[in-house]
């Protein structure tokens, strides 16, 4: 098994994230089989595949949403138990869900502090806290929008994104998970995103990106990681492997050359 | 920002007057005081009722006397409406509450006119008699609803199923209690809790509570305006607030008003002017009833509920888990816990709901409750809470349960079978239901 990963492509030092050997299934179909992938600071790692290649389900065992069967997690180097939303917040991993995750019928500062709610010293709700500190991060993410009294249902596509981006980004999160955070924008939110992902990575946070769009993950990411049904097919720099050559590891399951090779790479025939 | 500011029944800017002349009349006003439409269209519906019955019953129904019994008469399944917006904005339901009021009765009827006289031996009229029994039903209440709700949150049996299964579980179980005997008298105390010429404040007090009310919905709209002042967040214009203030304050004492224009009935008031030693004079003793000590308790309830839903971080919870269950998951809120949470305050205001159904009686039956819970859940739902979860107001609730038992009680007045009063509610309920999703597709 290719777990040892090659000192000559994998940044030094200790990984911000490690997950080693994630297995989860549900029913019998093993959406996530022996997992392996890691995340180290001001870093951008792409998870690439097919739909239904198992990069939801990974991400969201990072998340805490899904309980794994097998497998650790370690953040900064100490094994962290994951076992709820809350623990993982906790380690400071913030997610942006691909549904974005947003409670339609509240307001946006409802949404970017749904569980963690500003307080009064009278233990009410600090609404008008909460609204004034959401018109600061909103402002700096999409500096339009007005619409702080209306439950976000009513909000156009960007406008949630936005909101689910900057609940991901209020909290001071030292690893952010992207999942398809571009889906529903058009392309200058899409390149504000891009900006974003810039300027929290030189902040010194590791994001994992997930997405089908191959041109964004060259642009942003430092490493791409492809799984396939499951398993990983290889690890690789963006700098060391070519778009056509990703490509084949999504469709073929093909481990180039310059990648380092998972469990789910096309054994070549002896 | 546009300038709301102005006293000016239309805003002083070009640009608010040039959007202002794109409304109607109406459209201004409801703009200018935020009036949430759908609540205008209920308090509407239940005037047309009220005048309609009044007419039809040749001027019966708009007598203080029969307004103030309405107001006793609602506060019962008003307490259990304002429970049911959570558990229908949680997207479940409780089809148990008539049943559990129904238990919860009989343990507080037989804890006060039984047990506790006959095995603890106590004597009757000590206050201790009333608080226990009273206290045992709502920790009974709360149980209950602990017990219900962890099987909903924890074992994941749909609720639908296990309040149905509870509708016949604490129906039998109050049978079961006293083998089908109707316990009472109940304490005097106890009996305050359902209204009657000695479950009313009276007239002095009333008009204290009015007053208190007025000042308290001042205190409110200038607080609002002076916290919008101070985040620069648009204001309503000056009239509007105050046509507000005045309207609701108009309100209040209003019904204090008619709560005090109904005297006690003359047998009683010649009982108290015996007991106390006032010789009656020539035109009679005129005594009023003031606001019953049920309506007050539905009142205080409603605040606290409306407290509870707006203010507070568990109720911001119940609505976004009623928007959207998976987001609530994901952003780290405990669904289960606040799922159970909201069975057990169902419970605590079912035993509430108990007490002032069971005092109104001065007795404990087992039917007691029997079908109240459709008509928790219709006023709950005419009331705007949606089936589909996530939205709903205490208010809008309790409104649905006035205007259910308005419908209920005219019936009545008017001499209508019991069938026939029982085909117009439900008719009633789909209508109103039909409205309300016309309603929610066009906004």
């Amino acid at each position: 098994m290719a777990d040892k990963i090659a000192p000559a492509t994998a940044p030094m030092g200790t990984p911000l994230i490690d997950m080693r050997n994630i297995s989860i299934a549900f029913g019998g179909i093993r959406a996530v089989d022996d997992a392996s992938i890691d995340l180290f600071p001001g870093e951008v790692v792409a998870l690439l595949g097919h739909n239904g290649a198992g990069k939801s389900t990974l991400i969201k065992i990072l998340s805490g949403a899904y309980k794994r069967d097998a497998g650790q997690i370690f953040v900064n180097g100490e094994e962290a138990s994951i076992s709820n939303p809350r623990d993982a917040k906790k380690y400071g991993i913030e997610t942006i869900y691909q549904t974005l995750a947003l409670a339609d019928n509240v307001d946006a500062a409802a949404n970017l502090f749904l569980g963690r709610e500003l307080m009064t010293g009278w233990g009410t709700l600090d609404d008008v806290a909460m609204e004034a500190e959401a018109r600061k991060v909103m402002g700096r993410l999409n500096p339009r929008f007005q619409r702080f009294k209306e439950p976000v249902i009513k909000l156009s596509g960007g406008q949630r994104q936005s909101v689910a981006i900057a609940r991901a980004i209020l909290f001071n999160a030292r690893i952010l998970i992207m999942d398809e955070p571009t889906a529903a924008l058009g392309p200058q939110e899409t390149a504000q995103v891009g900006e974003l992902v810039k300027q929290l990575k030189s902040d010194g946070i590791g994001i994992f990106l997930i997405s089908h769009d191959i041109h964004d993950v060259f642009e942003l990411a430092d490493r791409v990681c492809v799984m396939k049904n499951g398993q990983v097919v290889g690890t690789a720099r963006t700098t060391d492997v070519t778009q056509d050559e990703v490509l084949g590891m999504i469709i073929l399951g093909k481990c180039p050359p310059g990648a380092i090779p998972g469990p789910g790479a096309l054994k070549i025939a002896a | 920002m546009t300038d709301t500011t102005s006293n000016q029944p239309v805003g002083s800017t070009a640009a608010d007057r040039a959007r202002a002349s794109e409304l109607s009349a109406v459209g201004r006003f409801l703009k200018a005081t935020e009036l949430d439409t759908r609540m205008l269209g209920m308090v509407g519906a239940l005037l047309v009722i009220w005048v309609g019955i009044h007419i039809l019953s040749g001027g019966l129904f708009l007598t203080p006397r029969n307004l103030w019994n309405l107001s006793v008469q609602t506060s019962s399944v008003a307490i259990m409406a304002t429970g049911m917006v959570l558990v229908i904005v949680m997207r479940n339901i409780d089809l148990s509450v008539g049943s559990v009021e129904g238990v919860i009765g009989m343990i507080m009827g037989v804890a006060q006119a039984e047990f506790l006289i006959r095995v603890v031996g106590f004597q009757l009229g000590n206050p201790w008699l009333w608080i226990i029994a009273l206290a045992a039903g709502v920790a009974l209440g709360l149980l209950i609803g602990a017990f219900q709700g962890f099987i909903i949150a924890y074992m994941e049996v749909p609720a639908f199923i296990v309040t149905l299964g509870g509708l016949l579980v604490w129906r039998g179980m109050a049978w079961l209690i006293t083998s089908g005997r109707t316990v009472a008298p109940l304490d005097t105390t106890f009996q305050l809790m359902g209204g009657g010429p000695r479950g009313s404040i009276g007239a002095t007090a009333s008009w204290i509570v009015g007053v208190v009310a007025c000042v308290a919905v001042a205190f409110l709209l200038l607080n609002g305006r002076s916290q919008r002042k101070r985040f620069h967040f648009p204001l309503r214009p000056v009239w509007a607030e105050t046509l507000l203030g005045v309207v609701a304050c108009a309100a209040i004492l209003g019904a204090v008003w008619i709560a005090n224009s109904y005297p006690w009935p003359i047998g009683i008031v010649r009982q108290y002017a015996q007991q106390n030693g006032i010789t009656v004079p020539e035109g009679g003793l005129y005594i009023a009833h003031g606001i019953a000590i049920p309506v007050l308790m539905a009142v205080a309830v409603g605040i606290i509920m409306t407290f509870i839903t707006k203010r507070t971080r568990f109720g911001r919870y119940v609505f976004a888990i009623g928007g959207n269950p998976e987001a609530a998951e994901l952003a780290g809120i405990n669904t289960r816990w606040v799922t159970m949470k909201v069975f057990m305050i169902m419970g605590v205001l079912a035993a509430v709901s108990a007490a002032i159904s069971s005092a109104r009686l001065n007795a404990s039956t087992n039917a007691l409750g029997t079908l109240d819970e459709l008509l928790v859940i219709a006023a709950a739902v005419i009331g705007g809470t949606s089936l589909a979860g996530g939205s709903g107001t205490v208010m809008g609730a309790m409104l649905g349960a006035l205007l259910m038992q308005s419908l209920q009680s005219g019936m009545v007045l008017l001499g209508i079978d019991s069938p026939l009063q029982s085909i117009v509610v439900g008719a009633v309920l789909v209508v109103a239901v039909w409205l309300d999703t016309v309603y929610r597709k066009r906004v």
